[in-house]
């Protein structure tokens, strides 16, 4: 396998949104973007639309390990606690089975807890609680309760952080009925999207990445709040529809510079919505495209991946000239070492050498 | 019981004077959900009460052979607990009203309530092969509640006649219920994906056979 060190940070291109593509250098990011609005950071955004939506609404509370006066972990949180009480920003103990049992309990008669899972591993513990207690409820009591709780936590392979802090567990939620499941990418959407997961009456499960809290870019006023169940394109193409979520859509977009160089056009869409997928979308670009490429950071086994690679395989079998082509993190537990650890997730000359194979080889235009 | 100490916790958000029971057996007393609840409950003075229904067997363990201490309302560590004798009527009415109002001034309390069962725990268990027919018999003779309060009715004076009545009409109104549900229509397919969400806008279901289906809110269960 070989491993790349990527070496500067690239410009990003679009002029749609602004965005940093994120890089794998031991000498920490460059934040370039040329945008003239102040850049926030998404751990900023996502801490203003958890205050936007407290103060409009004063059932919604804040339950999580270090939550409160320790600031958030991730800073999410960040002095929400000297404004709204320790009542409504909770600091909990350590028992993530028990508060996850007690944001439900609480969200059955009416509040609107949003419960943050320090890291989305520890979300494994509160198994039992969500899927039984949150995906279920409304089902087995015949539409009485609803569990408008929104589970949110950073999950995804940081910078060694060893092989229990780095799970990603949409592959293990997404087989729950009765919860929705979506994935934040830009600072943009991330404000947006967390925004209308406190609105939603369906409980939802939050996937933030650890390496994007501290990524700037622009976020929208306290009135712009996004589909929970739509996908985001991203850059419109027409060799190949490469759909990808989180942290992946910067691998994406590097590999996109380097393809376009190379004359290829890929048609590359940010998910959003990991379950339930948005197959007008999804449907609309295989149609156009003929052609497939899922780069996710799940396991290559049982992952959102192989969920939608089947989805397409049955529902746009005649639409497609090549199989799949399914690029996801190896089986194996993540890896402390630093090289490892790269070779576990999916790199940006994997997708440029994926995308050759899928597509064939172009002329070069001179 | 976290979902338990969930609701106590939305009363006390709201400032409600209200308390929320959490019951549990003496088999999930064992559970570590309940050691988490009660760290919980007592930390930020809840107004919850945890109730366990002892019936001396987690299904098919006797009570001594799965709890190391089976005084369960000691087992609170910090938090105070009661016992009581859950067979009798006015002694549970006694100790949950008092349980009521200790929860509202001082936070979580534990009640014990000792009880019995006669049948098995479930469809799949027939009772017998873990305890023995005499136990079970002693029992009801001994300790049934309704006994209990018919006997004490009966020597306070209240007409025999009377009861022998009520006994007719529970009896009767029960049988009536189990015909009507005997006789009540299967659901409909469709009913299959009611509910799944509470907002179920955009959110498509996939069917095992590859088509989609668009699932309704409809609590009421009208169509």
């Amino acid at each position: 396998m070989l491993l790349q060190r990527h070496g500067s940070s690239a410009k990003c291109m679009s002029s749609r949104h602004s965005r940093q593509s994120l890089m794998s250098s031991r000498r920490g990011s460059l934040s370039v973007t040329r945008s003239q609005k102040k850049q926030i950071m998404m751990w900023e955004a996502l801490r203003e639309a958890i205050d936007e939506e407290m103060e409009k609404d004063p059932t919604v509370c804040v339950m999580g390990e270090d939550v409160g006066h320790y600031g958030g972990s991730y800073k999410v949180t960040f002095g929400l606690y000297k404004k709204y009480g320790d009542m409504r920003v909770l600091d909990t103990p350590i028992c993530e089975n028990g508060f996850m049992g007690m944001g439900i309990g609480a969200a059955m008669t009416g509040l609107r807890p949003i419960v943050e899972g320090m890291n989305m591993g520890f979300l494994l513990l509160a198994f039992n609680q969500i899927s039984n207690n949150c995906g279920m409820l409304h089902y087995t009591s015949g539409g009485q309760y609803k569990t408008p709780v929104v589970i949110r936590g950073p999950g995804g392979v940081g910078r060694q952080l060893g092989a229990e802090h780095s799970q990603r567990l949409e592959s293990y939620f997404q087989s729950i009925p009765g919860v929705q499941l979506v994935a934040c990418s830009t600072v943009a959407n991330s404000k947006a999207l967390l925004k209308s997961a406190i609105r939603s009456e369906n409980p939802i499960i939050f996937f933030e990445h650890v390496l994007l809290y501290n990524i700037k870019g622009d976020a929208g006023g306290p009135d712009v709040y996004q589909s929970l169940e739509s996908a985001e394109l991203v850059r419109e193409g027409t060799d190949v529809s490469i759909f990808t979520y989180s942290r992946m859509r910067y691998v994406v977009m590097q590999a996109a510079q380097e393809l376009e160089k190379k004359g290829y056009n890929p048609e590359v869409i940010d998910l959003i919505s990991l379950k339930p997928f948005d197959m007008d979308t999804i449907s609309k670009s295989v149609r156009k495209t003929r052609r497939v490429i899922i780069v996710e950071e799940c396991m290559k086994t049982g992952g959102i991946g192989a969920s939608l690679s089947a989805v397409i395989n049955e529902s746009l079998f005649n639409d497609l000239d090549h199989e799949v082509v399914r690029l996801s993190s190896q089986d194996v537990p993540t890896a402390y070492a630093y090289e490892l650890e790269a070779a576990t997730i999916v790199q940006p000359s994997q997708v440029v050498e994926a995308v050759e194979r899928v597509v064939g080889s172009k002329l070069a235009y001179v | 019981i976290p979902l338990g100490a969930g609701l106590a916790f939305a009363h006390k958000y709201r400032k409600e004077p209200n308390v929320a029971i959490t019951m549990y057996g003496d088999g999930a007393a064992n559970q570590g959900q309940k050691y988490e609840a009660l760290n919980m409950a007592a930390l930020w003075n809840i107004p919850i009460i945890f109730v366990c229904e002892n019936n001396h067997y987690g299904m098919g363990t006797a009570e001594w052979r799965h709890a190391k201490n089976s005084s369960f309302y000691t087992r609170g560590d910090f938090v105070p607990g009661l016992k009581a004798d859950g067979m009798d009527v006015l002694a549970v009415k006694q100790v949950v009203s008092y349980a009521k109002k200790y929860a509202l001034e001082h936070g979580p309390i534990i009640l014990e309530l000792d009880t019995y069962r006669y049948h098995g725990h479930s469809m799949s268990d027939p009772g017998s092969t873990y305890r023995s027919r005499d136990e079970i018999n002693a029992m009801r003779t001994e300790r049934d509640p309704i006994e209990r309060v018919k006997k004490l009715l009966l020597a306070n004076g209240f007409d025999a006649a009377e009861l022998k009545k009520m006994d007719k009409e529970v009896k009767k109104e029960v049988d009536d219920a189990v015909e009507k549900a005997k006789a009540a229509p299967i659901p409909p397919d469709h009913w299959l994906w009611k509910n799944v969400y509470a907002a179920p806008a955009n959110t498509q279901l996939r069917k095992v056979d590859g088509g989609y289906n668009t699932p309704d809110y409809d609590p009421e269960y009208k169509n």
